[in-house]
């Protein structure tokens, strides 16, 4: 039995410790990688540059806790580029975890513009957050006939008439468009109604895992732009110029394929190896 | 009982005790945020739970089954809440009482008698618990399917089927305007002429070839199984797209973890 045949049989969990290491010291040592803008994420850039102030984006934040890593950088970086150009945004949550994830993306980058660009941003007036619903479908089709429906008050109680940055807005007519950040198949049904239906500009925000299976939707016009996990966060922060935790999350995935990708190298040798042998049929 | 997982608990226990006060001791505090002895407790559980999980890769332990049971008995209750407030109290008591809406403190918004239709299938949904009664549950069960099955049936004709068709209807020969024009002006960039017919061609020939791979009423020999040896390489080549997507997701929640233990937890990075 040969080195190769040997790494092949190799107990998964040293690929484990191997990669647990990896990950660790490029976390610990500072290098920068090189990023390059692909042009699905440089038209969610080029579309909220085109914005005006005073306009009206929606953002729906529909992840969970377990993909705040790939979803939070995004949501951050698009909230913040809004703010600074006092787009109001209307902020909604369809999945059920969504709500803790939008709320707390809207309080930080609120407090972050002001620390850093002296802008008090007023909640109700810049921005207002809708909260959550249950049955994504329904709720998305509602709102294309009015906010009120599925969300006759704010996250807080607050009846939505109530509040200034509502006044005048009934449904996505008076809005230019909605950026959805989610790690759910929600995503499917925002395609569906709320941009076959309705028309919408829609531009998404995936997970890594989601990513590839919504290319299609973009090669059809049904989405004009896709952030497609860390690497579409890293691209959208590389945009704004806002190095955050996506750009720097970029070296440990560098490192962390390569070694992945020596590993299935390994493994296909010492398969092949086997074979030529008569071991594996 | 035997003195090495004892042994391990009060380890494991003595560490977390540890943790706790040292990060009780460094928290950052201001008015607004909890006090600095619950955000080292905080910190120091979802270390050590994130710890628990992790330890799954070693191999199956009672911290791990911790963990998880933890987890499934959490997020069950935090769905049943968020169920009971946002779908009960939220849609169907404003509509059906106004006492019951004063009660729960929500605008009411007048009564609407169709809204009991929904109550009424909630309650038959709920004799599925009824040994007797369970096969009632299945008039609810049925208009869920139903329902389901008619939305569903427009939106994957018109978004996933009919539109993506068409968007394969793509001309082959981009911008074409003869032989000589495209020579002359040959160029590789990704806004060329030569890679948007070579972008358009994959996307034809990838698509035909795949339907192909998929027919089986036909042998798949001669040129129709050069087509469908294509369309499977087109597929394997969409698997790697998706495969590669799914390990930079995965590691990402990794990279995502390893930075809060690093950096919220142990502060060896900024």
């Amino acid at each position: 039995m040969n080195i190769f045949e040997k790494l092949s049989k190799l107990d998964r969990r040293w690929v484990f410790l191997i990669l647990a290491v990896v990950v660790i010291i490029a976390l610990l040592v500072d290098f920068k990688t090189p990023l390059r803008i692909n042009k699905e994420v440089q038209s969610v850039y080029d579309f909220m540059e085109a914005l005006e102030p005073g306009d009206y984006i929606q953002m729906s934040i529909d992840y969970d806790p377990g993909t705040i890593a790939e979803m939070h950088p995004m949501t951050y970086a698009i909230l913040e580029q809004a703010f600074k150009k006092d787009v109001k945004v209307i902020i909604t949550a369809l999945s059920i975890n969504g709500p803790g994830m939008a709320e707390k993306a809207m309080l930080d980058i609120m407090d972050s513009v002001r620390i850093l660009y002296g802008k008090e941003l007023v909640y109700g007036e810049d921005v207002a957050f809708l909260g959550y619903k249950p049955y994504p479908g329904i709720v998305i089709l509602s709102m294309g006939q009015n906010y009120r429906i599925s969300f006759p008050q704010d996250y807080y109680g607050t009846p939505v008439d109530d509040l200034p940055i509502m006044k005048g807005i009934i449904n996505y007519d008076d809005v230019k468009g909605v950026i959805l950040i989610t790690g759910t198949s929600g995503v499917d049904f925002w395609i569906s109604y709320a941009n076959g239906r309705y028309d919408v500009e829609l531009a998404v925000g995936l997970t890594g895992v989601m990513a590839a299976d919504y290319y299609q939707y973009l090669r059809s016009g049904q989405i004009f732009g896709l952030m497609g996990g860390m690497l579409g966060a890293a691209e959208y922060e590389l945009l704004v110029k806002k190095p955050g935790p996506a750009m720097e999350a970029m070296k440990v995935q560098v490192w962390a394929h390569i070694v992945i990708i020596v590993f299935i190298i390994i493994g296909n040798i010492g398969y092949f190896i086997s074979r030529r042998k008569g071991g594996v049929s | 009982m035997r003195k090495a997982p004892i042994i391990i608990t009060a380890v494991v226990a003595a560490l977390f005790v540890l943790s706790w006060l040292l990060k009780s001791n460094g928290a950052v505090v201001d008015e607004n945020s909890m006090s600095a002895i619950s955000q080292g407790f905080w910190i120091t559980l979802s270390a050590f739970l994130t710890l628990a999980v992790m330890s799954f890769l070693y191999q199956d332990n009672p911290f791990y089954k911790f963990a998880e049971h933890l987890y499934v008995g959490v997020s069950a209750a935090y769905w049943m809440c968020m169920g009971f407030w946002t779908t009960l109290v939220g849609n169907l008591v404003p509509r059906l009482s106004e006492g019951l809406s004063n009660w729960f403190e929500v605008p009411y918004v007048g009564f609407k008698p169709h809204f009991i239709i929904p109550l009424v299938f909630g309650f038959l949904l709920l004799m599925r618990l009824s040994p007797k009664g369970g096969w009632i549950s299945r008039w609810s069960l049925a208009f869920i399917v139903g329902t389901t099955a008619g939305l569903n049936l427009p939106r994957f004709l018109s978004s996933d089927f009919i539109s993506q068709i068409s968007a394969t209807f793509m001309p082959l020969l981009v911008n074409w305007q003869g032989i000589g024009s495209f020579f002359s002006d040959f160029s590789l960039s990704a806004s060329g002429q030569f890679i948007g017919i070579l972008s358009n061609l994959v996307v034809f020939l990838g698509v035909f070839c795949g339907i192909i791979y998929f027919f089986f009423s036909k042998e798949h020999k001669g040129a129709f199984g050069v087509a469908s040896r294509f369309g499977i390489w087109i597929l394997m080549i969409t698997f790697g797209a998706s495969f590669g997507y799914t390990v930079m997701g995965r590691i990402s929640l990794l990279v995502g973890r390893l930075t809060f233990i690093m950096g919220d937890w142990l502060g060896l990075i900024s």
